[in-house]
């Protein structure tokens, strides 16, 4: 008997499970197939390429609405993508500067700190967004507001930054002799001076780390750190504000016009509010985490590096971050992962996410179901992948090299 | 709200892979209860009263159908519905009637694979704006920031009219009637857009209604209407005949108050609608008196109207196109024979 043999024992079960698991999802997705077709729903893709019929108020690419339910699609990963990738950078800030404070010595400082973390994290991140969405509605004042000779209410910034309770208008840069935009393959269009500043930008700041390394051979040949930091400066923004000037940039402020504010850039009320509400929530957590990556540093640590000679910030940069940072980098992940599939609440709040677009209203004025929701998953899928497979590449660079 | 939308559609998925058809009528009568999808909440139509029970000219459908199936108006089990939910907890079984003021379209009938019983309200959309804002027409909304339920037809005929006329918007998804008025008595919108009978309703229901107008453009027929699923042409027939009963009711002068004594009455088609003559009941599975019991339950069409949504309501809509078609309206039943 092959089961009473311990050597084919356990691959024999195994082999045995993996084929009734493969016949348990062959005859569900059979089955699913079948209904669907006696139903009249044969799974197609083909309403992809469907007029979408509706409008999506946030576009960052040329979008209208006979467009095609892909390029909606799009749009609305776009949308997520851009408040995950805004999200994850506030939530880190945040989460970061709580975090050190909640170490703090001032008995003050470290209480808030911990109220903080508790009032965010113990409360459901749906609530935070509707809550945070309902006060930007209903406390800030209404473009109306803002008419007549004695408006009661007012911009901000030497009249530059309006807020509404409608959504934040603030300057818009534009370009007197830009370079115009680049059609990339009649999917969207590339601004070439956008283009242009960040390629100079990259460049100054490549040019600034040769800097820094030159400096750190000469220390290391003579002991004598050159001093180079008007250098830098000069090399990173000089270049970037000349390229600037030859444009012709300048800001154009938002106006009060017809129903609303017009010109500058328009940050609705639910990129806003759901903005906020991801990074505050996630940043409880990441607070959580930067203070138990700093006090899993022994503290002995500290104390060889004090008896060395180094100084408070040199021993916080060069001993305590580097060991540090090797635990706090994987639970981060995880964060960025949860703040990113979290960004899908942005229903609730009518922001029009890739949930909103192809798994809300595409979904709804198409009723296929099956391939909107498969889709959705496949998009969120490798979005969570590529976000942790960056991380990890990070997470090899910066961990303890054993040697 | 969002879950309840992927919880239905993995529902749907699961339920696809499992089941076929089943017979409705058969499902409902065993388990003693209606499953009813409905409005989350609109004043006249649908909405809670104090005492937390369903009120409303769609709630008093599901209860006509109740009566007529179960021979119990109450006995039904109410499921409110977003705009966006609706058709997919229709399709997945999480409701058997869907009674939600959903207009009748072609691709709704053939694509998404549902089958209207019928038009039990004519309406067509509309703008609302604050009076304060000093528009009187929706040619002059360019710009403005419109208030819209998603998954509606309301959203995709609001992109047409702006787009035929060249005018610009920013629309404002919401999911609710709930979440529109917080945005838009806010004024985080300067227009809502939805059926004229929901403007009025959304109207009514604002402390000062007569700080909101709504604007005299129509641009869009929104018929709108009960359904249930494709496939169950019993249970569809069900659907349309007690729609229809209600509406004769009022053409022959029954009332809640007098049907249980017109059995006898000397009008052939009002015996045969009230069972007490001919095999009409026989012939879509029901009892013979089910058309009695539904128009005993909560009237005829003209008290369901009058009662929840008419002149002398909060939300005062005239009868208009849903006058009798006597009365030159369209609402017109096929005979009873």
């Amino acid at each position: 008997m092959l089961l009473n043999d311990s050597r084919y024992r356990s691959t024999t079960i195994q082999v045995v499970v993996v084929i009734g698991l493969m016949l348990f999802f062959a005859w569900l997705i059979n089955n699913t197939l079948n209904n669907l077709a006696s139903l009249g729903k044969g799974v197609s893709l083909s309403f992809l390429n469907a007029p979408a019929s509706y409008d999506i108020n946030q576009r960052l690419i040329e979008y209208t609405s006979r467009s095609t339910h892909l390029r909606a699609s799009v749009v609305g990963l776009l949308n997520t993508l851009l408040v995950a990738a805004l999200g994850c950078a506030l939530a880190t800030v945040m989460g970061v500067i709580i975090g050190i404070l909640r170490l703090s010595t001032n008995w003050v400082v470290s209480r808030l700190m911990a109220v903080y973390v508790e009032v965010f994290r113990n409360v459901p991140i749906l609530l935070w967004i509707v809550f945070f969405m309902a006060v930007l509605i209903e406390t800030l004042p209404k473009p109306a507001a803002f008419r007549g000779e004695n408006p009661e209410a007012s911009l901000f910034l030497w009249d530059s930054v309006a807020i509404t309770n409608r959504g934040w208008y603030v300057p818009e840069p534009l370009f007197s002799r830009g370079l115009g935009d680049l059609d990339v393959g009649g999917l969207f269009y590339l601004s070439m001076d956008l283009f242009a500043l960040v390629a100079v930008f990259v460049a100054g700041l490549m040019a600034s780390a040769r800097l820094v390394r030159r400096a750190q051979r000469i220390q290391e040949t003579t002991g004598v750190r050159p001093v180079t930091w008007y250098w830098r400066v000069l090399l990173i923004a000089g270049p970037t504000l000349a390229l600037l000037f030859i444009l012709g940039f300048h800001l154009r402020l938002p106006e009060l016009k017809g129903f609303n504010f017009t010109n500058g850039i328009y940050m609705r009320n639910s990129l806003v509010a759901l903005w906020l509400a991801l990074s505050c929530y996630t940043a409880a957590f990441i607070a959580e985490i930067v203070r138990a990556g700093i006090q899993a540093v022994s503290k002995g640590q500290t104390e060889a590096s004090y008896s060395l000679g180094l100084r408070p910030r040199l021993t916080m940069n060069l001993i305590i971050l580097p060991q540090a940072l090797r635990v706090i980098i994987p639970p981060l992940i995880s964060q960025y992962l949860n703040l990113t599939k979290n960004s899908s609440l942005a229903i609730a709040i009518g922001y029009m996410d890739i949930t909103g677009t192809l798994g809300g209203i595409t979904l709804n004025q198409t009723g296929r179901e099956l391939e909107c929701i498969l889709l959705l998953m496949i998009v969120y899928l490798c979005i969570s992948l590529s976000v942790s497979s960056v991380m990890n590449w990070y997470n090899s660079k910066v961990k303890l090299k054993e040697k | 709200m969002k879950i309840r939308a992927l919880v239905a559609s993995l529902l749907l998925l699961f339920w696809a892979s499992l089941s076929l058809n089943a017979q409705t009528l058969d499902d409902t009568r065993a388990s003693g209860v209606l499953k009813c999808g409905i409005n989350t909440g609109l004043v006249g139509f649908a909405y809670p009263d104090e005492a937390g029970n369903w009120k409303g000219f769609d709630v008093d459908y599901c209860r006509a159908v109740a009566a007529a199936v179960l021979g119990d108006p109450d006995a039904v089990e109410y499921t409110p519905l977003t705009g966006k939910q609706r058709f997919t907890a229709l399709a997945a079984g999480q409701v058997d009637v869907l009674s939600r003021n959903t207009t009748w379209t072609f691709s709704r009938d053939t694509d998404l694979k549902q089958t209207f019983a019928g038009i039990n309200y004519y309406d067509g959309q509309g703008f609302m704006v604050h009076a304060s804002s000093g528009v009187m027409s929706a040619y002059e909304l360019s710009g403005a920031a419109v208030c819209i339920q998603t998954g509606t037809t309301t959203e995709l005929n609001l992109a047409d009219f702006f787009r035929a006329n060249d005018m610009d918007y920013d629309p404002v998804p919401i999911e609710t009637n709930a979440e529109a008025k917080q945005q838009f008595f806010a004024e985080a919108c300067d227009v809502y857009t939805s059926d004229r009978s929901g403007l009025a309703a959304t109207r009514a229901s604002h402390e000062d209604p007569d700080s909101l107008m709504v604007l005299p453009e129509i641009i869009s027929k929104e018929p709108l209407g009960p359904l249930v699923r494709h496939g169950d042409d019993q249970w569809a027939d069900i659907a349309r005949w007690v729609l229809n009963a209600l509406i004769t009711a009022e053409e022959k002068g029954l009332t809640m108050d007098n049907v249980m004594s017109m059995g006898d009455s000397n009008d052939p088609e009002v015996r045969r609608l009230l069972g007490t003559e001919g095999e009409l009941a026989s012939f879509i599975g029901l009892d013979s008196s089910w058309a009695a019991n539904a128009i005993a339950a909560v009237g005829n069409y003209g008290e369901i109207f009058e009662r929840h949504i008419g002149v002398n309501t909060a939300i005062g809509l005239e009868r208009g196109h849903n006058a009798l078609w006597t009365d030159g309206g369209l609402i017109y039943s096929p005979p009873f024979r």
